[in-house]
């Protein structure tokens, strides 16, 4: 909502500066967005007269001309044709910054003349596109003169941002009307006088439906003429950005924004019959005054006579009775819309108006009649005529309720102790009725303009608003105990232990959209139906996620491209599986292409393969205090991955994720070009740990452990879990731990061979073990794997192949 | 008497000028060893009368002493020589590059989440979660946002497809509807936050599709706007360590809370930069209120019995102003380049009680 300070002192009578009016309409809930000078730029530009023009003895269509600027005589040439002797012109003098160009005007010669300044277009001022001639001013323009002034633009224009609820404040006057109340000044009163009617006229008015229009005004003016309005009334509209059109239509724009008081004016010539407010038939059509033809249905209230539709209510005139230059006589409409229903209107027609913003908000429904009054008075005044009757449809609506203010009120919400007598003066201030009842309670009744007041709150609200928020002691929370409860949950905290883990282990954070293209979606096992958006932001983005690893796989693309091809990221965010609230998992996911690190001189730089993954999901499991040495590797993981290159952690019957190389195909599907491996942990999907009991004391042996290395040569085919498994099962009370630390295949082997190489370490808890006792486990061992795996021990000490 | 001379002069120089531990050796087997010339030679004392042997014996023993102390003392340089000669030997390049340990970055977005949680759960606030996809019922209609409100046109709100009842879900386009269910499921007093994805159709230089949130509550018989300020400022100032940051309350307009206030922190605007803390300017950080009556009727809490507060702030918003960040965008855009560098340590966990949490810097 944009004013100027001038324009606001129309209404507010104050001394106030513009620092103070600024300060205080933001403290009183009207943010001041904006300020700005209308002159800035302008401040060298005056008036001046045109003392001689000669022509220029050296150019034929150049003129020297003399200029009075009030101080002294000063010599300019000049190109225009219509400068010449005795006119008043807009003068610059060498030094000013022209507006249009930014460039510095010079003191100069042209073609032998000096010349040390300039008479200027509207052009060069950037007030216009004229560049032909100068500016030629009115002959009792006062020479000297700041030529802002002179043209009303000396004028500061306020742009303040009003809150929702305000439709009051849609206008000028509103703005003054919260400024007086906070004690800024004194509110002019609204010259309202009734203009009495000096025919009847032809036109009635009626209403259909009254729940979209309660109340509908109506007169008409003839004998009018509709010329261009008044400087003062164009400088106004022009100040806030508003283009003059004709006296009639200025006049209904001016009304809407001095005093928040939407009218419509007809083309009276032009109406067949009566005006009836009522709802669209959905054959019925409107050629609109934007030029554009909309098609309407019964959800739109219209207002039509004889002829069919001539308006949409609220929203937006027709085109068929809309007036012109040669309009001689007009019907007035000031009524009341529905705001549900105007916003639904044009909500179906996107249509966003200037009448439609403020009906939408509600408006104050005992001013439609006195907004009349004064939009006649001001037609009679800029296009004469005389004014018919005011015709009726409906009547003024019941706004008339009251609310109680406790007296304790303003300090048990507001935190601020406000004697009930200050309280009464603040909202009599603001227009509402203030009656004491007993114990200092207030009996307070809003004013008709403030729709939004419905209850204490909002008393407690205007009260501590005008007072000042500032004045509100800040008080700490009370504490409910010394101590503060976990913030966390324990789901939270194991979420956080994750993510913090992956960071540590070499995977940078990453935040993706919860949404993906329905392509990726479908290449990580689709999305339902119900979960596509209607209207999503783009194709790329209209489908809540499958799975996180589109998001990153697209993250590892937008790297490589930018030339950085090893890549390790991870997410910890949502999936989504259907529309409900338990469809939402958390999952953690990482990708990583390209290497481990960079090479070094240490150790070469190592390709990332699926175990760094397997690693990677495992070590999130275990950060969650889930059983990660538990955890089954199956052969079974989703379809995105490469099959013969990913697998599924699972525990039992119970997915916990999956990891692997992404499959090619997929890849390639996502344009993403080199090999990326990736993983998934369903973080609701792993166990808590069993929290409460104490673990069992830590029994230490005393005896010393022995380690010992056995290499089998087995199936290529054989996964490693199932020969680990076996040596494990031969005596767990004395095997404390078992590392594979070798896989060989090749030379020595036969085909379709593998070697796999461990080490089993041994820990006795209650005697050193014998020579034969160690000797008996080994065959025990070898018997035992051999037995299960089908393979044959390679050597006793497992020598390293090559 | 044989042929040893007491006065052993060779013997020591040649101790003094041993090259090795070896040389050495041989020198202490060819007078002290088993046939050893000094050995000999007191063997032959034996030959000797009472008288005679007495004084040679003397001198040998005082021989003996002095080629045991050079013996000693030359094999502890000879020791030292070595020792030098090894640390020379071994001596390693310590300007060579280590590997660069190749820990990785916690988001930004998820530090000052945790930043937000370390200070609210000072205060003794818990952190809820609540579903993205999200009724009307707890977007809106339970917020006082009716169908027909002017503030549902300025959400930009996600849609889901309509459901066979007729009904359609939607993107959560605040953290507030867990506001809802916290108080439909809880009785008061409930002190919670409840930091989030939250979804706008909207974009744009400065709107991101989906952004996050973190959304305050507190109920209960006595919290009133007094407490909110004493609240929201301790965490601002926690939250840009900044003891004299200064915070101003002004009057706004949200449909769920009644006092409502804009919360705007100090700022300074010079060159272009802006800076955190007093100055001659105000940033608008976040909203809040006095949760209106009729929010708790629609959650089923007497609103004559209890009261309380609700904010919401931007959590985007914050981390760029709190560490310098330009761009909204470059938050999801996962390039590595920005990660490490406005990422955080993994195991930098925010925590008041280890210190003030770091400092804002210039955007």
């Amino acid at each position: 909502m944009k004013t100027t300070l001038a324009w606001l002192q129309e209404h507010l009578e104050t001394d106030a500066s513009l620092d103070v009016i600024g300060e205080r309409l933001t403290m009183l809930g009207h943010e001041l967005e904006n300020v700005e000078n209308r002159a800035a730029g302008l401040e060298s530009f005056t008036v001046a007269s045109v003392v001689s023009a000669e022509q220029h003895p050296n150019a034929d269509r150049l003129r020297v001309c003399i200029v009075d600027n009030g101080r002294d005589p000063v010599q300019v040439v000049c190109g225009a044709p219509n400068a010449r002797a005795g006119m008043k012109g807009v003068f610059a003098p060498a030094g000013t910054v022209i507006p249009r160009t930014g460039a510095v005007l010079k003191e100069t010669v042209i073609r032998g003349v000096a010349s040390r300044g300039m008479l200027c277009s509207a052009y060069e001022l950037g007030l216009g596109e004229d560049h032909e001639g100068i500016i030629e001013l009115a002959k009792d323009a006062p020479v000297g003169a700041p030529y802002a002034s002179v043209i009303g633009r000396a004028d500061t224009v306020l742009d303040v941002k009003v809150t929702p609820n305000r439709a009051d404040c849609l206008a000028v006057r509103g703005i003054a009307r919260d400024l007086a109340a906070a004690g800024l000044g004194r509110l002019k009163p609204l010259d309202a006088a009734p203009i009495p009617g000096r025919f009847h006229t032809p036109i009635g008015v009626h209403i259909e439906d009254y729940s979209a229009c309660p109340l509908f005004l109506g007169r008409h003016i003839r004998g009018l003429h509709n010329g261009p309005s008044p400087a003062w009334l164009q400088n106004r509209l022009e100040s806030i950005g508003l283009r003059p059109l004709s006296a009639l239509v200025d006049i209904t724009n001016f009304l809407t924004f001095d005093l928040n008081r939407p009218l419509h004016v007809f083309d009276a010539g032009r109406i067949s019959g009566g005006l009836t407010v009522r709802l669209a038939r959905s054959d019925e059509k409107l050629l609109a005054l934007n030029g554009q033809e909309y098609a309407l249905d019964p959800e739109i209230t219209v207002i039509a006579d004889a002829a069919g539709v001539q308006s949409l209510a609220g929203v937006i005139g027709g085109e068929a009775t809309g007036c012109s230059e040669t309009t001689t006589e007009v019907f007035i409409e000031a009524a009341l819309f529905d705001p549900i229903r105007t916003a639904a209107s044009g909500r179906r027609l996107s249509i966003a108006s200037d009448a439609r913003y403020r009906f939408e908000r509600g408006l104050d429904p005992a001013f439609v009649e006195t907004g009349l009054e004064i939009a006649t008075r001001l037609m009679l005044e800029l296009c004469g005529g005389e004014a018919s009757q005011v015709v009726t449809a409906g009547a003024v609506p019941d706004w008339r309720r009251s609310y109680v203010l406790r007296a304790g009120r303003p300090a048990s919400l507001g935190g601020l102790h406000v004697e009930h007598e200050e309280s009464a003066a603040i909202l009599a201030a603001l227009g509402f009725g203030v009656e004491t009842l007993a114990g200092g309670n207030l009996s307070v009744e809003p004013p008709s303009w403030r729709g939004d007041i419905v209850g204490e709150a909002d008393l407690v609200e205007e009260v501590l608003r005008v007072k000042g928020y500032d004045h509100i002691p800040a008080v700490p929370l009370e504490r409910e105990g010394v101590l503060s409860p976990p913030a966390l949950t324990p789901m939270q905290r194991r979420a956080e232990l994750v993510r913090r883990t992956l960071a540590g282990r070499g995977l940078n954070e990453a935040v993706t959209f919860s949404f993906v293209s329905a392509r990726e979606a479908d290449l990580f096992g689709g999305a339902k139906s119900e979960l596509r958006l209607v209207n999503p932001i783009s194709a790329d983005l209209d489908t809540m996620r499958p799975s996180l690893l589109p998001g990153l796989i697209a993250a590892v693309r937008r790297n490589s491209d930018r030339g950085f091809a090893d890549t390790a990221l991870f997410e910890l965010g949502p999936l989504y599986r259907d529309d409900t609230r338990g469809g939402q998992a958390l999952v953690a996911a990482g990708v990583r292409a390209g290497h481990m690190g960079p090479k070094h001189w240490r150790a070469p730089a190592r390709e990332v393969d699926l175990y760094d993954l397997k690693a990677d999901a495992l070590a999130a499991i275990a950060a969650m205090g889930g059983p990660a040495e538990n955890v089954q590797v199956t052969a079974d993981a989703p379809s995105w991955f490469h099959p013969g290159r990913a697998g599924g952690l699972r525990l039992g019957p119970r997915v916990l994720g999956a990891f692997g190389e992404i499959h090619p195909a997929v890849l390639d599907a996502l344009g993403a070009g080199p090999p990326i491996a990736g993983f998934e942990v369903f973080l609701d999907a792993v166990p808590e740990p069993r929290a409460g009991r104490p673990k069992p004391p830590l029994r230490l042996s005393v005896f010393q452990p022995l380690e010992r290395d056995f290499a089998f040569v087995v199936d290529r085919e054989l996964p490693a879990e199932s020969l680990l498994r076996a040596a494990r099962s031969v005596d767990r009370k004395l095997v404390s731990e078992i590392r594979l630390f070798d896989v060989y295949e090749g030379t020595g082997l036969p085909e379709g061979k593998k070697s796999l190489a461990i080490t089993v370490a041994l820990q006795p808890q209650d005697r050193t073990l014998t020579d034969a006792e160690i000797e008996g486990f080994s065959k025990r061992l070898i018997a035992q794997v051999e037995k299960a795996t089908g393979g044959r021990l390679r050597g006793d000490r497992a020598e390293r192949p090559n | 008497m044989t042929d040893f001379d007491p006065s052993c002069d060779d013997i020591l120089r040649e101790i003094a000028g041993a090259p090795s531990p070896d040389a050495l050796e041989n020198v202490r087997i060819k007078v002290l060893g088993r046939r050893g010339s000094l050995t000999v030679a007191m063997r032959a004392l034996g030959g000797l009368e009472p008288e005679e042997r007495r004084r040679a014996g003397a001198a040998l023993n005082a021989a003996k002493e002095r080629i045991t102390a050079a013996l000693g003392e030359a094999a502890a340089r000879l020791g030292r020589a070595a020792l030098e000669e090894r640390l020379r030997r071994e001596r390693a390049d310590v300007t060579l590059p280590v590997p660069v340990c190749g820990a990785g970055r916690i988001h930004p977005i998820s530090q000052t989440i945790d930043e937000i949680v370390a200070i609210f759960g000072e205060m003794g606030f818990a952190v809820v979660e609540g579903p993205h996809i999200e009724e009307d019922f707890y977007n809106f209609t339970a917020l006082n946002i009716p169908p027909e409100h002017p503030a549902r046109q300025e959400h930009d709100t996600f849609y889901l497809p309509t459901r066979p009842d007729g009904s359609r879900l939607v993107l959560r386009t605040h953290t507030s509807p867990v506001q809802i269910r916290t108080m439909l499921a809880q009785r008061p007093p409930i002190r919670i936050i409840v930091p989030g994805r939250t979804f706008r159709c909207d974009h744009d230089a400065t709107h991101s599709p989906m952004f996050h949130q973190v959304e305050g509550l507190v109920i209960d018989r006595t919290t009133h706007m007094g407490h909110l300020k004493g609240c929201l400022i301790e965490f601002l100032r926690a939250f840009f360590a900044l003891d004299d940051l200064p915070v101003r309350f002004r009057p706004s307009y949200f449909p769920f809370t009644e006092p409502s206030a804009e919360v705007d922190i100090g700022c300074s605007r010079r060159h272009g930069e802006l800076r955190i803390g007093a100055g001659s300017d105000w940033l608008e950080i976040l909203g809040s209120g006095m949760v209106h009556p009729q929010v708790l009727k629609n959650c089923g809490i007497d609103p004559s019995e209890f009261q309380g507060f609700a904010f919401g702030m931007g959590i985007e918003r914050v981390a760029m102003l709190k560490y310098g960040i330009p761009d909204v965008r470059a938050f999801y855009d996962s390039d590595l380049r920005w990660l490490r560098y406005y990422g955080f340590l993994a195991l930098d966990v925010p925590s008041l009680v280890r210190g003030p949490l770091p400092g804002g810097a210039a955007a």
